[in-house]
């Protein structure tokens, strides 16, 4: 014992640079390392540099899109006029009428922006939900705030006065406590004597999800009301952009931003959890601490995007893995990626919702999975044998 | 002692609430020391491995890396010195093999940053020194299981540790890979002091290519020494229920193991 101690001692102070120095010796003696590296390392930036060049033109064309697109059609010349004037830019003589002018600002663009926003954040939150649960299934509703917030909001609907703070009316400010309440309840179950399991956090947000689903359910079934409300009640679950108030975009718009460049800080968190837990805490994760801070953050970004949308299905799970099919899993580039998408997405799906029968308009959730479905199964036949799920 | 040991396990106890316990373990493990931790299955190994990785809290008694104890320092810190190559990874995503050994730079990387030129080349070192250079485009989930290990292997090393803690890694592999694995971490032990602590099943292997053995049963240590100390027939009778017959290694001055069936 004593002799293996002393050459131990020997051995360390004969190489008192066992860390850093050591390890990067084979790299400088190792002639063809270099080359190979660079050849692997350089083909991802660049790939994620074209998808964010697509995804950004992608954006602005869907804007555009989004702004023209409705029951009156607006050409870009008259949009692009409007927005200068609206900026304090001359631009000469009025071409357009004043009731164009008010559709842009005081509907279309509100609106439009809503739809990026809602689309950021719900594909943000699926991205963060997916990666920690890391189940392909996850999306921004998993741990309790679809059911949260629907039921919430159908008592609104149903029984609360029609008040507003903000802009935001009963109905939004209830689906936004609701749905925290909810991952709150949820998260609360999952924890079992301290521990938290990824299992247990599914588990429990699948049964309060149901549960509240159901009671949600029950409330419809017990009140005695018109069909109008009912009716407000179904569309309200399957989705909608609502942006009665500019001034709700000034509460959301913050929220969803701050919140979406806070989640690209988890990346490499999440990137490590792709070895599984005892994986994640081995190359150094503090996985409790990053877990609760992606539940409340995935959490608080779906519930500021319910507030002002209601349930819109399918984007949060669907974007995400488009994206990731385009360029790998890597949660550096595939949440910025993801929010730029689903952005895009969005406002496309809530242009065509609002042109398919207009005046009238359909949820948008309808479009969001006629839109991402397609797109979805597109990609996962052409190459998802590469960077799929496993 | 002046020298605060490496590793030091105290009176460390732990249960399982399945009710498996390890207990009264006091080791001391030095710096550059390669030491197997042998037992049945279910005797604590993989147990003794994650509470030197801080992975697992003991119930009683004090686990020290370097003098700190493990529960006080901040995981992403443990990361840097301490790492770890489990039985197998299950990734969640296809990746390739330079992505998942990419990932052994994560207690370096800074929030909202990626690898900088130094973890590139800390990453490049681990891949070129366990020669998985060749294939660091292809997909993890394409290698065979031998290339498999010795991706995990660099992941392990790219976190620079000082101790590396190992879960059977010659687990499943044919006879040619599994002395590939070890003659490379007995060449990092040997290069570099990088100390090693690996659990193992194959005896012969152990006398081969390490210095200390720790023999568990039930979760207790019942001999701790050089190999041929702890590679005795009486012991591993009592520990295995095998028969076996011990002779000099032909070549080297070792023990060498031959088993001697009952019902043969």
């Amino acid at each position: 014992m004593n002799d293996r101690a002393r050459g131990s001692i020997r051995e360390e102070k004969q190489d008192p640079h066992l860390g850093m120095s050591a390890m990067s010796d084979p790299a400088r003696r190792t002639s063809d390392f270099a080359p190979r590296t660079s050849h692997a390392s350089q083909r991802t930036p660049h790939l994620a540099f074209r998808t964010y060049v697509g995804l950004s033109i992608f954006l602005l064309l869907a804007f555009l899109i989004g702004v023209m697109q409705g029951a009156v059609l607006l050409s870009p010349v008259t949009i692009l006029k409007i927005l200068l004037k609206w900026a304090g830019v001359s631009v000469g003589t009025v071409t357009w009428l004043p009731a164009d002018e008010t559709i842009l600002l005081q509907l279309r663009l509100p609106r439009v922006l809503g739809g990026a926003l809602v689309g950021a954040a719900l594909a943000t939150a699926g991205v963060l939900f997916q990666g920690l649960l890391r189940n392909p299934l996850a999306d921004p509703y998993i741990i309790g705030t679809s059911a949260g917030a629907g039921f919430a909001a159908t008592v609104a609907m149903l029984l609360l006065p029609p008040a507003s703070v903000l802009g935001f009316g009963s109905v939004a400010l209830s689906a936004f406590v609701g749905g925290l309440f909810a991952v709150l309840l949820v998260y609360r179950l999952a924890r079992v004597s301290g521990q938290m399991s990824v299992v247990s956090l599914l588990l429990a947000g699948v049964v309060v999800n149901t549960v509240l689903g159901y009671l949600g359910s029950l409330t419809i079934f017990l009140f005695e009301g018109s069909e109008f409300q009912l009716r407000r009640v179904f569309t309200w679950l399957m989705g909608g952009i609502a942006i009665h108030d500019p001034r709700q975009l000034w509460v959301v718009g913050p929220i969803i931003v701050c919140g979406i460049a806070v989640a690209c800080g988890f990346a490499n968190s999440l990137n490590a959890l792709a070895l599984g837990e005892e994986g994640a805490v081995a190359v150094g994760v503090d996985l409790d601490r990053e877990a609760n801070r992606v539940i409340g953050l995935g959490a608080l970004l779906t519930g500021a995007a319910v507030s002002v949308s209601g349930l819109i299905g399918f984007l949060g799970l669907a974007v995400p893995h488009i994206l990731r099919l385009a360029i790998g899993p890597e949660h550096r580039r595939l949440l910025p990626a993801s929010a730029l998408g689903g952005a895009a997405l969005l406002i496309l799906a809530d242009a065509a919702a609002r042109s398919v029968v207009a005046p009238a308009e359909l949820p948008v959730g309808i479009f969001t999975a006629l839109l991402g479905g397609p797109l979805f199964l597109f990609l996962l036949r052409r190459n998802g044998r590469e960077r799929t799920w496993r | 002692m002046a020298v605060t040991a490496a590793m030091h396990l105290d009176g460390v106890g732990f249960a399982y609430p399945t009710g498996f316990a390890l207990g009264g373990i006091d080791l001391r493990i030095e710096q550059g020391e390669m030491v197997a931790v042998l037992g049945p299955n279910g005797s604590g190994k993989t147990t003794l491995l994650k509470l030197m990785l801080g992975m697992l809290h003991p119930d009683a008694g004090e686990v020290r890396f370097k003098g700190r104890v493990l529960g006080a320092v901040r995981r992403r810190e443990l990361a840097r010195s301490i790492a770890m190559v489990p039985q197998e990874i299950a990734l969640s995503f296809t990746m390739t093999t330079a992505e998942v050994a990419l990932l052994g730079r994560t207690p370096y990387l800074r929030r909202f940053r990626g690898p900088n030129r130094e973890d590139r080349e800390a990453v490049g070192a681990a891949m070129a020194a366990t020669d998985v250079l060749p294939f660091a485009g292809r997909p993890y989930d394409a290698l065979s299981g031998g290339e498999r290990q010795r991706v995990i292997l660099a992941m392990a090393l790219a976190q620079e540790p000082r101790l590396l803690l190992l879960d059977e890694p010659t687990r499943h592999l044919d006879l040619s890979h599994q002395l590939r694995i070890l003659s490379l971490i007995h060449r990092f032990n040997r290069a570099r002091g990088l100390t090693v602590v690996s659990a193992m099943h194959d005896l012969n292997l152990c006398a081969l290519y390490f210095d200390r053995l720790i023999l568990l049963s039930s979760g207790r240590v019942v001999a701790d020494g050089p190999p041929d100390k702890v590679i005795q027939p009486d012991l591993l009778k009592e520990v295995f229920g095998v028969t076996v017959q011990v002779e000099p290694h032909p070549t080297r001055h070792i023990p060498w193991i031959t088993i001697l069936p009952d019902d043969l």
